[in-house]
Protein backbone atom coordinates (compact mmCIF):
# COMPACT_ATOMS: atom_id res chain seq x y z
CA UNK A 1 0.00 0.00 0.00
CA UNK A 2 2.83 2.37 0.87
CA UNK A 3 4.11 2.20 -2.67
CA UNK A 4 0.78 3.20 -4.22
CA UNK A 5 1.43 6.97 -4.37
CA UNK A 6 4.84 6.32 -5.88
CA UNK A 7 3.25 4.05 -8.51
CA UNK A 8 0.74 6.74 -9.28
CA UNK A 9 3.50 9.28 -9.71
CA UNK A 10 5.35 6.93 -12.01
CA UNK A 11 2.18 6.40 -14.03
CA UNK A 12 1.65 10.12 -14.28
CA UNK A 13 5.19 10.66 -15.42
CA UNK A 14 4.89 7.86 -17.95
CA UNK A 15 1.57 9.25 -19.23
CA UNK A 16 3.09 12.71 -19.64
CA UNK A 17 6.01 11.29 -21.62
CA UNK A 18 3.76 9.17 -23.82
CA UNK A 19 1.50 12.17 -24.41
CA UNK A 20 4.51 14.27 -25.43
CA UNK A 21 5.57 11.54 -27.86
CA UNK A 22 2.06 11.37 -29.32
CA UNK A 23 2.02 15.17 -29.62
CA UNK A 24 5.29 15.10 -31.59
CA UNK A 25 3.86 12.41 -33.88
CA UNK A 26 0.54 14.23 -34.41
CA UNK A 27 2.26 17.52 -35.22
CA UNK A 28 4.85 15.96 -37.54
CA UNK A 29 4.72 16.67 -41.28
CA UNK A 30 3.96 13.31 -42.92
CA UNK A 31 7.13 13.32 -45.03
CA UNK A 32 9.39 13.93 -42.04
CA UNK A 33 7.72 11.16 -40.10
CA UNK A 34 7.96 8.69 -42.97
CA UNK A 35 11.67 9.37 -43.53
CA UNK A 36 12.52 9.06 -39.83
CA UNK A 37 10.46 5.88 -39.57
CA UNK A 38 12.21 4.28 -42.52
CA UNK A 39 15.65 5.36 -41.31
CA UNK A 40 14.96 4.11 -37.78
CA UNK A 41 14.90 0.59 -39.21
CA UNK A 42 12.47 -1.08 -36.80
CA UNK A 43 11.43 -4.50 -37.99
CA UNK A 44 7.99 -4.99 -36.59
CA UNK A 45 4.75 -6.76 -37.34
CA UNK A 46 1.79 -4.52 -36.41
CA UNK A 47 -1.71 -5.91 -36.86
CA UNK A 48 -4.40 -3.26 -37.48
CA UNK A 49 -7.10 -3.34 -34.79
CA UNK A 50 -8.96 -0.23 -35.95
CA UNK A 51 -8.65 1.99 -38.98
CA UNK A 52 -6.83 3.90 -40.20
CA UNK A 53 -10.07 5.88 -40.42
CA UNK A 54 -10.95 9.52 -40.91
CA UNK A 55 -13.66 11.33 -38.97
CA UNK A 56 -14.55 14.64 -37.42
CA UNK A 57 -13.72 16.27 -34.13
CA UNK A 58 -15.87 19.20 -33.11
CA UNK A 59 -13.66 22.08 -32.01
CA UNK A 60 -14.47 23.98 -28.85
CA UNK A 61 -13.56 27.44 -27.70
CA UNK A 62 -14.54 29.47 -24.65
CA UNK A 63 -16.65 32.63 -24.52
CA UNK A 64 -14.35 35.58 -24.00
CA UNK A 65 -11.40 33.16 -24.16
CA UNK A 66 -11.85 31.74 -20.67
CA UNK A 67 -15.60 31.41 -20.11
CA UNK A 68 -18.20 28.79 -20.91
CA UNK A 69 -17.35 26.41 -23.76
CA UNK A 70 -19.00 26.57 -27.19
CA UNK A 71 -18.51 24.67 -30.45
CA UNK A 72 -17.01 26.64 -33.29
CA UNK A 73 -16.53 24.12 -36.08
CA UNK A 74 -15.07 20.77 -36.94
CA UNK A 75 -11.77 19.37 -38.12
CA UNK A 76 -10.84 16.23 -40.01
CA UNK A 77 -8.96 13.77 -37.82
CA UNK A 78 -7.48 10.39 -38.73
CA UNK A 79 -6.87 7.66 -36.19
CA UNK A 80 -5.47 4.15 -36.12
CA UNK A 81 -4.92 1.41 -33.58
CA UNK A 82 -2.47 -1.44 -34.03
CA UNK A 83 -1.29 -4.42 -31.98
CA UNK A 84 2.24 -5.78 -31.95
CA UNK A 85 2.98 -9.50 -31.88
CA UNK A 86 4.36 -8.92 -28.36
CA UNK A 87 0.93 -7.60 -27.28
CA UNK A 88 1.37 -3.81 -27.01
CA UNK A 89 -1.51 -1.77 -28.43
CA UNK A 90 -0.60 1.52 -30.06
CA UNK A 91 -2.95 4.41 -30.80
CA UNK A 92 -2.60 7.41 -33.07
CA UNK A 93 -4.75 10.48 -33.63
CA UNK A 94 -3.85 13.44 -35.82
CA UNK A 95 -5.53 16.32 -37.60
CA UNK A 96 -5.93 15.75 -41.32
CA UNK A 97 -6.62 12.74 -43.51
CA UNK A 98 -3.26 10.99 -43.76
CA UNK A 99 -3.92 7.30 -43.13
CA UNK A 100 -0.34 6.17 -43.62
CA UNK A 101 0.83 8.70 -41.05
CA UNK A 102 -1.79 7.41 -38.58
CA UNK A 103 -0.81 3.79 -39.15
CA UNK A 104 2.91 4.50 -38.67
CA UNK A 105 2.25 6.71 -35.64
CA UNK A 106 0.18 3.97 -33.98
CA UNK A 107 2.99 1.48 -34.57
CA UNK A 108 5.48 3.93 -33.08
CA UNK A 109 3.22 4.44 -30.05
CA UNK A 110 3.11 0.66 -29.55
CA UNK A 111 6.91 0.42 -29.83
CA UNK A 112 7.22 3.30 -27.34
CA UNK A 113 5.33 1.21 -24.79
CA UNK A 114 7.68 -1.73 -25.17
CA UNK A 115 10.54 -1.40 -22.69
CA UNK A 116 13.14 -2.76 -25.14
CA UNK A 117 12.33 -0.28 -27.92
CA UNK A 118 11.30 2.88 -26.03
CA UNK A 119 14.74 4.47 -25.89
CA UNK A 120 15.37 3.85 -29.59
CA UNK A 121 11.95 5.30 -30.50
CA UNK A 122 12.63 8.39 -28.41
CA UNK A 123 16.10 8.86 -29.84
CA UNK A 124 15.48 8.09 -33.52
CA UNK A 125 11.98 9.46 -34.03
CA UNK A 126 10.47 11.51 -31.19
CA UNK A 127 13.50 13.63 -30.31
CA UNK A 128 14.25 14.63 -33.93
CA UNK A 129 10.58 15.47 -34.53
CA UNK A 130 10.36 17.54 -31.34
CA UNK A 131 13.60 19.33 -32.20
CA UNK A 132 12.35 20.24 -35.68
CA UNK A 133 9.03 21.43 -34.29
CA UNK A 134 10.62 23.63 -31.65
CA UNK A 135 13.03 25.04 -34.21
CA UNK A 136 10.14 25.86 -36.54
CA UNK A 137 8.28 27.51 -33.65
CA UNK A 138 11.33 29.54 -32.69
CA UNK A 139 11.72 30.69 -36.30
CA UNK A 140 8.06 31.70 -36.56
CA UNK A 141 8.28 33.46 -33.17
CA UNK A 142 11.36 35.38 -34.32
CA UNK A 143 9.61 36.42 -37.54
CA UNK A 144 6.62 37.64 -35.55
CA UNK A 145 8.83 39.39 -32.99
CA UNK A 146 10.45 41.38 -35.79
CA UNK A 147 7.03 42.97 -36.37
CA UNK A 148 6.73 44.17 -32.75
CA UNK A 149 5.99 47.87 -32.50
CA UNK A 150 8.59 49.80 -30.49
CA UNK A 151 6.83 52.97 -29.43
CA UNK A 152 8.75 56.17 -28.84
CA UNK A 153 7.41 59.47 -27.61
CA UNK A 154 7.69 62.56 -29.76
CA UNK A 155 8.39 65.76 -27.85
CA UNK A 156 6.18 68.49 -29.17
CA UNK A 157 7.03 72.24 -29.27
CA UNK A 158 5.07 74.76 -27.17
CA UNK A 159 7.96 75.64 -24.81
CA UNK B 1 -54.06 16.76 -62.95
CA UNK B 2 -50.34 16.49 -62.19
CA UNK B 3 -48.18 15.42 -65.10
CA UNK B 4 -44.56 14.49 -64.48
CA UNK B 5 -42.19 15.54 -67.21
CA UNK B 6 -38.80 14.03 -67.85
CA UNK B 7 -36.02 15.39 -69.96
CA UNK B 8 -32.78 17.23 -70.06
CA UNK B 9 -30.51 14.31 -69.17
CA UNK B 10 -28.29 14.78 -72.19
CA UNK B 11 -28.33 18.54 -71.69
CA UNK B 12 -27.27 18.16 -68.04
CA UNK B 13 -24.45 15.74 -68.90
CA UNK B 14 -23.15 18.05 -71.57
CA UNK B 15 -23.48 21.08 -69.30
CA UNK B 16 -21.33 19.38 -66.67
CA UNK B 17 -18.82 18.41 -69.32
CA UNK B 18 -18.74 22.01 -70.47
CA UNK B 19 -18.31 23.13 -66.87
CA UNK B 20 -15.28 20.83 -66.53
CA UNK B 21 -13.81 22.33 -69.67
CA UNK B 22 -14.37 25.94 -68.60
CA UNK B 23 -13.04 25.15 -65.14
CA UNK B 24 -9.80 23.95 -66.66
CA UNK B 25 -9.70 26.90 -69.06
CA UNK B 26 -6.90 27.36 -71.60
CA UNK B 27 -4.90 24.10 -71.65
CA UNK B 28 -1.74 26.06 -72.47
CA UNK B 29 -1.90 27.56 -68.96
CA UNK B 30 -0.58 25.13 -66.32
CA UNK B 31 -3.23 23.60 -64.04
CA UNK B 32 -3.42 24.94 -60.48
CA UNK B 33 -2.11 22.55 -57.86
CA UNK B 34 -3.80 22.29 -54.45
CA UNK B 35 -0.50 23.19 -52.79
CA UNK B 36 -0.46 26.44 -54.77
CA UNK B 37 -3.95 27.29 -53.56
CA UNK B 38 -3.10 26.39 -49.96
CA UNK B 39 0.11 28.43 -50.01
CA UNK B 40 -0.77 31.40 -52.20
CA UNK B 41 -4.53 31.81 -51.75
CA UNK B 42 -4.32 31.03 -48.05
CA UNK B 43 -6.98 33.49 -46.92
CA UNK B 44 -9.53 32.16 -49.41
CA UNK B 45 -8.76 28.71 -48.02
CA UNK B 46 -9.26 30.06 -44.49
CA UNK B 47 -12.61 31.56 -45.41
CA UNK B 48 -13.83 28.29 -46.92
CA UNK B 49 -12.70 26.40 -43.81
CA UNK B 50 -14.38 28.88 -41.45
CA UNK B 51 -17.73 29.08 -43.24
CA UNK B 52 -17.62 25.47 -44.42
CA UNK B 53 -17.02 24.81 -40.71
CA UNK B 54 -14.36 22.22 -41.45
CA UNK B 55 -10.67 22.65 -40.70
CA UNK B 56 -8.80 20.92 -43.52
CA UNK B 57 -6.70 23.13 -45.80
CA UNK B 58 -6.30 20.68 -48.62
CA UNK B 59 -10.01 19.90 -48.80
CA UNK B 60 -10.81 23.61 -48.83
CA UNK B 61 -8.30 24.10 -51.66
CA UNK B 62 -9.90 21.26 -53.61
CA UNK B 63 -13.31 22.82 -53.06
CA UNK B 64 -12.05 26.20 -54.30
CA UNK B 65 -10.62 24.62 -57.41
CA UNK B 66 -13.73 22.57 -58.07
CA UNK B 67 -15.92 25.66 -57.57
CA UNK B 68 -13.79 27.72 -59.97
CA UNK B 69 -13.06 30.13 -57.15
CA UNK B 70 -16.74 30.65 -56.21
CA UNK B 71 -16.22 30.64 -52.44
CA UNK B 72 -19.85 30.11 -51.47
CA UNK B 73 -20.02 27.10 -53.82
CA UNK B 74 -16.75 25.86 -52.24
CA UNK B 75 -18.24 26.31 -48.76
CA UNK B 76 -21.30 24.33 -49.90
CA UNK B 77 -19.03 21.50 -51.15
CA UNK B 78 -17.14 21.47 -47.85
CA UNK B 79 -20.36 21.30 -45.81
CA UNK B 80 -21.63 18.45 -47.96
CA UNK B 81 -18.37 16.55 -47.52
CA UNK B 82 -18.40 16.83 -43.73
CA UNK B 83 -21.76 15.08 -43.52
CA UNK B 84 -20.09 11.94 -44.92
CA UNK B 85 -17.70 11.55 -41.98
CA UNK B 86 -18.30 9.90 -38.61
CA UNK B 87 -17.78 12.02 -35.50
CA UNK B 88 -15.05 11.05 -33.04
CA UNK B 89 -15.99 13.54 -30.36
CA UNK B 90 -15.75 17.09 -29.00
CA UNK B 91 -12.33 18.61 -28.41
CA UNK B 92 -11.28 20.16 -25.11
CA UNK B 93 -11.81 23.93 -25.31
CA UNK B 94 -8.81 25.57 -26.97
CA UNK B 95 -6.65 27.82 -24.78
CA UNK B 96 -6.08 31.02 -26.72
CA UNK B 97 -3.85 32.44 -23.96
CA UNK B 98 -1.34 29.67 -24.81
CA UNK B 99 -1.49 30.43 -28.54
CA UNK B 100 1.66 30.39 -30.70
CA UNK B 101 0.96 33.99 -31.68
CA UNK B 102 1.53 35.27 -35.23
CA UNK B 103 -0.22 38.59 -34.80
CA UNK B 104 -1.52 40.41 -31.77
CA UNK B 105 -2.73 43.97 -31.55
CA UNK B 106 -4.72 45.96 -29.04
CA UNK B 107 -6.41 49.27 -29.71
CA UNK B 108 -7.02 49.92 -26.00
CA UNK B 109 -3.53 49.49 -24.48
CA UNK B 110 -0.30 50.64 -26.07
CA UNK B 111 2.04 48.87 -23.68
CA UNK B 112 0.94 45.43 -22.72
CA UNK B 113 2.78 42.23 -21.77
CA UNK B 114 3.93 40.56 -24.97
CA UNK B 115 3.65 43.80 -26.95
CA UNK B 116 1.91 44.73 -30.16
CA UNK B 117 2.86 42.30 -32.91
CA UNK B 118 1.74 43.30 -36.38
CA UNK B 119 2.43 39.97 -38.08
CA UNK B 120 1.58 39.42 -41.76
CA UNK B 121 -1.02 42.21 -42.08
CA UNK B 122 -2.52 44.24 -44.92
CA UNK B 123 -2.79 47.18 -42.48
CA UNK B 124 -0.59 50.16 -43.33
CA UNK B 125 -0.17 49.02 -46.94
CA UNK B 126 -1.14 51.70 -49.48
CA UNK B 127 -3.56 49.47 -51.37
CA UNK B 128 -1.76 50.18 -54.62
CA UNK B 129 -1.63 47.30 -57.07
CA UNK B 130 1.89 45.94 -57.29
CA UNK B 131 2.92 45.20 -60.89
CA UNK B 132 5.82 43.09 -59.60
CA UNK B 133 3.32 40.50 -58.38
CA UNK B 134 2.24 39.90 -61.96
CA UNK B 135 5.50 38.05 -62.36
CA UNK B 136 7.43 35.74 -60.07
CA UNK B 137 9.88 38.17 -58.50
CA UNK B 138 12.11 36.84 -55.75
CA UNK B 139 10.63 37.51 -52.32
CA UNK B 140 12.88 38.42 -49.40
CA UNK B 141 12.98 36.13 -46.38
CA UNK B 142 11.24 37.69 -43.36
CA UNK B 143 13.24 39.70 -40.84
CA UNK B 144 13.86 37.92 -37.55
CA UNK B 145 14.26 39.05 -33.96
CA UNK B 146 15.13 35.94 -31.96
CA UNK B 147 13.58 36.05 -28.50
CA UNK B 148 12.66 33.71 -25.70
CA UNK B 149 8.94 32.94 -25.55
CA UNK B 150 7.07 35.49 -23.50
CA UNK B 151 3.68 34.96 -21.88
CA UNK B 152 0.95 36.89 -23.64
CA UNK B 153 -2.10 37.13 -21.37
CA UNK B 154 -5.37 38.13 -23.00
CA UNK B 155 -5.93 41.88 -22.70
CA UNK B 156 -9.33 41.34 -21.13
CA UNK B 157 -7.57 39.76 -18.14
CA UNK B 158 -5.68 43.01 -17.59
CA UNK B 159 -8.85 45.11 -17.69
CA UNK B 160 -10.60 42.62 -15.45
CA UNK B 161 -8.29 43.53 -12.58
CA UNK B 162 -10.01 46.91 -12.21
CA UNK B 163 -13.42 45.29 -12.06
CA UNK B 164 -14.72 47.65 -14.70
CA UNK B 165 -15.17 44.96 -17.30
CA UNK B 166 -17.55 42.07 -17.25
CA UNK B 167 -16.02 38.59 -16.85
CA UNK B 168 -15.64 36.08 -19.69
CA UNK B 169 -19.13 34.65 -19.47
CA UNK B 170 -19.78 31.51 -17.47
CA UNK B 171 -22.41 28.85 -18.02
CA UNK B 172 -24.29 27.05 -15.28
CA UNK B 173 -22.09 24.11 -14.26
CA UNK B 174 -22.83 20.78 -15.85
CA UNK B 175 -24.43 22.18 -18.98
CA UNK B 176 -23.12 20.86 -22.28
CA UNK B 177 -22.73 23.44 -25.04
CA UNK B 178 -25.46 23.27 -27.68
CA UNK B 179 -24.60 22.12 -31.19
CA UNK B 180 -26.42 23.48 -34.24
CA UNK B 181 -25.16 20.57 -36.31
CA UNK B 182 -27.15 18.23 -34.07
CA UNK B 183 -30.17 20.14 -32.78
CA UNK B 184 -32.58 22.31 -34.73
CA UNK B 185 -32.35 26.05 -34.09
CA UNK B 186 -34.72 27.36 -31.41
CA UNK B 187 -35.32 30.93 -30.40
CA UNK B 188 -34.52 32.54 -28.07
CA UNK B 189 -31.09 31.02 -28.54
CA UNK B 190 -28.39 30.78 -25.87
CA UNK B 191 -25.08 32.57 -26.39
CA UNK B 192 -23.06 29.35 -26.90
CA UNK B 193 -25.24 28.32 -29.83
CA UNK B 194 -25.28 31.84 -31.26
CA UNK B 195 -21.47 31.91 -31.19
CA UNK B 196 -21.34 28.63 -33.08
CA UNK B 197 -23.67 29.99 -35.75
CA UNK B 198 -21.76 33.28 -35.96
CA UNK B 199 -18.40 31.52 -36.24
CA UNK B 200 -19.52 29.82 -39.44
CA UNK B 201 -21.80 32.62 -40.60
CA UNK B 202 -21.30 34.50 -43.85
CA UNK B 203 -18.53 37.07 -43.55
CA UNK B 204 -20.29 39.59 -45.78
CA UNK B 205 -23.57 39.37 -43.88
CA UNK B 206 -21.93 39.67 -40.47
CA UNK B 207 -19.70 42.49 -41.70
CA UNK B 208 -22.73 44.46 -42.88
CA UNK B 209 -24.56 43.90 -39.59
CA UNK B 210 -21.47 44.85 -37.58
CA UNK B 211 -21.19 48.01 -39.67
CA UNK B 212 -24.85 48.80 -39.02
CA UNK B 213 -24.21 48.78 -35.25
CA UNK B 214 -21.41 51.32 -35.75
CA UNK B 215 -23.68 53.53 -37.82
CA UNK B 216 -26.28 53.77 -35.08
CA UNK B 217 -28.53 50.74 -35.53
CA UNK B 218 -28.01 49.43 -32.00
CA UNK B 219 -25.17 51.68 -30.97
CA UNK B 220 -22.41 49.77 -29.20
CA UNK B 221 -19.31 52.04 -28.69
CA UNK B 222 -16.79 49.33 -29.51
CA UNK B 223 -13.00 49.18 -29.01
CA UNK B 224 -10.78 46.35 -30.11
CA UNK B 225 -9.47 45.10 -26.78
CA UNK B 226 -7.38 42.59 -28.64
CA UNK B 227 -7.04 40.64 -31.85
CA UNK B 228 -4.76 37.65 -31.89
CA UNK B 229 -4.01 35.21 -34.68
CA UNK B 230 -1.99 32.07 -34.25
CA UNK B 231 -1.99 28.36 -33.61
CA UNK B 232 -3.69 26.60 -30.73
CA UNK B 233 -3.36 22.99 -29.61
CA UNK B 234 -6.33 20.66 -30.05
CA UNK B 235 -6.84 17.84 -27.56
CA UNK B 236 -9.48 15.15 -27.46
CA UNK B 237 -10.61 12.94 -24.57
CA UNK B 238 -10.80 9.34 -25.73
CA UNK B 239 -11.75 6.27 -23.69
CA UNK B 240 -8.70 4.24 -24.76
CA UNK B 241 -6.13 6.64 -23.32
CA UNK B 242 -5.67 7.90 -19.75
CA UNK B 243 -4.91 11.45 -20.95
CA UNK B 244 -6.40 13.82 -23.53
CA UNK B 245 -4.79 12.91 -26.83
CA UNK B 246 -3.02 15.76 -28.70
CA UNK B 247 -4.20 16.12 -32.30
CA UNK B 248 -1.92 18.90 -33.52
CA UNK B 249 -2.51 22.62 -33.93
CA UNK B 250 -4.93 24.74 -35.91
CA UNK B 251 -4.78 28.44 -36.73
CA UNK B 252 -7.53 30.64 -35.34
CA UNK B 253 -8.32 34.33 -35.07
CA UNK B 254 -9.70 35.69 -31.82
CA UNK B 255 -11.22 39.12 -31.30
CA UNK B 256 -12.06 40.64 -27.94
CA UNK B 257 -14.32 43.61 -28.50
CA UNK B 258 -14.81 45.89 -25.50
CA UNK B 259 -17.91 48.06 -25.45
CA UNK B 260 -18.59 51.06 -23.30
CA UNK B 261 -21.94 50.63 -21.60
CA UNK B 262 -23.64 53.41 -19.71
CA UNK B 263 -25.65 51.09 -17.55
CA UNK B 264 -29.34 50.23 -17.38
CA UNK B 265 -31.91 49.23 -14.78
CA UNK B 266 -30.34 45.77 -14.91
CA UNK B 267 -26.59 46.40 -15.01
CA UNK B 268 -24.19 49.11 -13.73
CA UNK B 269 -22.00 51.21 -16.03
CA UNK B 270 -19.05 49.10 -17.19
CA UNK B 271 -17.29 47.73 -20.21
CA UNK B 272 -19.21 44.87 -21.74
CA UNK B 273 -17.80 42.48 -24.27
CA UNK B 274 -18.33 40.76 -27.57
CA UNK B 275 -16.32 37.74 -28.60
CA UNK B 276 -15.14 36.44 -31.96
CA UNK B 277 -13.37 33.15 -32.65
CA UNK B 278 -12.92 32.00 -36.24
CA UNK B 279 -10.83 29.33 -37.95
CA UNK B 280 -7.82 30.50 -39.90
CA UNK B 281 -6.55 34.04 -40.38
CA UNK B 282 -9.90 35.79 -40.60
CA UNK B 283 -9.58 39.11 -38.86
CA UNK B 284 -12.46 40.97 -40.51
CA UNK B 285 -14.77 38.06 -39.77
CA UNK B 286 -13.65 37.73 -36.14
CA UNK B 287 -14.22 41.48 -35.60
CA UNK B 288 -17.64 41.37 -37.23
CA UNK B 289 -18.52 38.31 -35.17
CA UNK B 290 -17.58 40.01 -31.91
CA UNK B 291 -19.66 43.10 -32.77
CA UNK B 292 -22.64 40.91 -33.64
CA UNK B 293 -22.17 38.84 -30.48
CA UNK B 294 -22.33 41.99 -28.36
CA UNK B 295 -25.34 43.37 -30.23
CA UNK B 296 -27.20 40.08 -29.75
CA UNK B 297 -26.61 40.30 -25.99
CA UNK B 298 -28.79 43.42 -25.76
CA UNK B 299 -31.44 41.56 -23.78
CA UNK B 300 -28.94 40.51 -21.11
CA UNK B 301 -28.11 44.15 -20.39
CA UNK B 302 -31.67 45.41 -20.51
CA UNK B 303 -31.07 47.44 -23.67
CA UNK B 304 -33.95 48.32 -25.97
CA UNK B 305 -34.18 45.99 -28.96
CA UNK B 306 -34.40 48.47 -31.79
CA UNK B 307 -32.00 47.33 -34.50
CA UNK B 308 -31.70 44.38 -36.88
CA UNK B 309 -28.32 43.35 -35.42
CA UNK B 310 -29.98 42.87 -32.02
CA UNK B 311 -32.65 40.54 -33.39
CA UNK B 312 -31.47 36.96 -32.78
CA UNK B 313 -33.74 35.30 -35.23
CA UNK B 314 -33.08 37.85 -37.95
CA UNK B 315 -29.30 37.54 -37.52
CA UNK B 316 -28.83 33.84 -36.87
CA UNK B 317 -31.49 32.51 -39.23
CA UNK B 318 -29.99 34.47 -42.12
CA UNK B 319 -26.28 34.18 -41.33
CA UNK B 320 -25.68 30.81 -42.97
CA UNK B 321 -24.73 31.31 -46.59
CA UNK B 322 -25.30 27.67 -47.53
CA UNK B 323 -28.92 27.89 -46.38
CA UNK B 324 -29.31 31.31 -47.93
CA UNK B 325 -27.88 30.34 -51.28
CA UNK B 326 -29.93 27.15 -51.33
CA UNK B 327 -33.18 29.00 -50.85
CA UNK B 328 -32.41 31.90 -53.14
CA UNK B 329 -30.89 29.77 -55.88
CA UNK B 330 -33.57 27.10 -55.89
CA UNK B 331 -35.78 29.70 -57.58
CA UNK B 332 -33.98 29.07 -60.86
CA UNK B 333 -34.86 25.38 -60.91
CA UNK B 334 -37.89 24.36 -62.99
CA UNK B 335 -41.13 25.61 -61.42
CA UNK B 336 -43.16 24.98 -64.58
CA UNK B 337 -46.11 23.33 -62.87
CA UNK B 338 -46.20 25.84 -59.99
CA UNK B 339 -46.05 28.63 -62.50
CA UNK B 340 -48.82 27.14 -64.68
CA UNK B 341 -51.09 26.97 -61.65
CA UNK B 342 -50.26 30.57 -60.75
CA UNK B 343 -50.82 31.63 -64.33
CA UNK B 344 -54.32 30.12 -64.29
CA UNK B 345 -55.04 31.84 -61.01
CA UNK B 346 -53.85 35.25 -62.20
CA UNK B 347 -55.84 34.87 -65.47
CA UNK B 348 -58.97 34.11 -63.49
CA UNK B 349 -58.42 37.02 -61.09
CA UNK B 350 -57.71 39.34 -64.01
CA UNK B 351 -60.93 38.17 -65.71
CA UNK B 352 -62.93 38.89 -62.54
CA UNK B 353 -61.22 42.27 -62.13
CA UNK B 354 -62.07 43.26 -65.72
CA UNK B 355 -65.64 42.04 -65.30
CA UNK B 356 -66.00 44.21 -62.18
CA UNK B 357 -64.49 47.21 -63.99
CA UNK B 358 -66.86 46.63 -66.92
CA UNK B 359 -69.81 46.45 -64.55
CA UNK B 360 -68.78 49.66 -62.75
CA UNK B 361 -68.36 51.65 -65.96
CA UNK B 362 -71.68 50.30 -67.27
CA UNK B 363 -73.33 51.47 -64.04
CA UNK B 364 -71.66 54.89 -64.38
CA UNK B 365 -72.86 55.23 -67.96
CA UNK B 366 -76.35 54.24 -66.94
CA UNK B 367 -76.31 56.82 -64.13
CA UNK B 368 -75.18 59.57 -66.51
Amino acid sequence: MASAPRDRMRDQDENARRKAAMAALAAAPADDLLTLWQDAGFIVEARPLRGPETGLVTLRGRMGGGGAPFNFGEATVTRATVKLASGEIGHAYALGRDREKARISATIDALWQRAETRAAVEERIIAPLAARASQADAQSRAETAATRVDFFTMVRGED
Amino acid sequence: MYVAVKGGEAAIDNAHRLLADRRRGDRDVPALGLAQIVEQLALAVDRVMAEGSLYDRELAALAIRQARGDLIEAIFLTRAYRTTLPRFGYSRPVDTAAMQVERRVSATYKDLPGGQLLGPTFDYTHRLLDPELAGDAIVEAPAVRPEAPEPMPRVTEILAQEGLIEPDGAAPTGTEPGDITRQPAEYPMERDVRLQALSRGDEGFLLALAYSTQRGYGRSHPFVGEIRIGEVEIELEVPELPFPVPLGRIRVTECQMVNQFKGSMKAPPQFTRGYGLVMGQSERKAMAMSLCDRALRAGEFGEDLVAPAQDQEFVIAHSDNVQATGFVEHLKLPHYVDFQAELDLVRRMRGEFEERQGATSARKEAAE
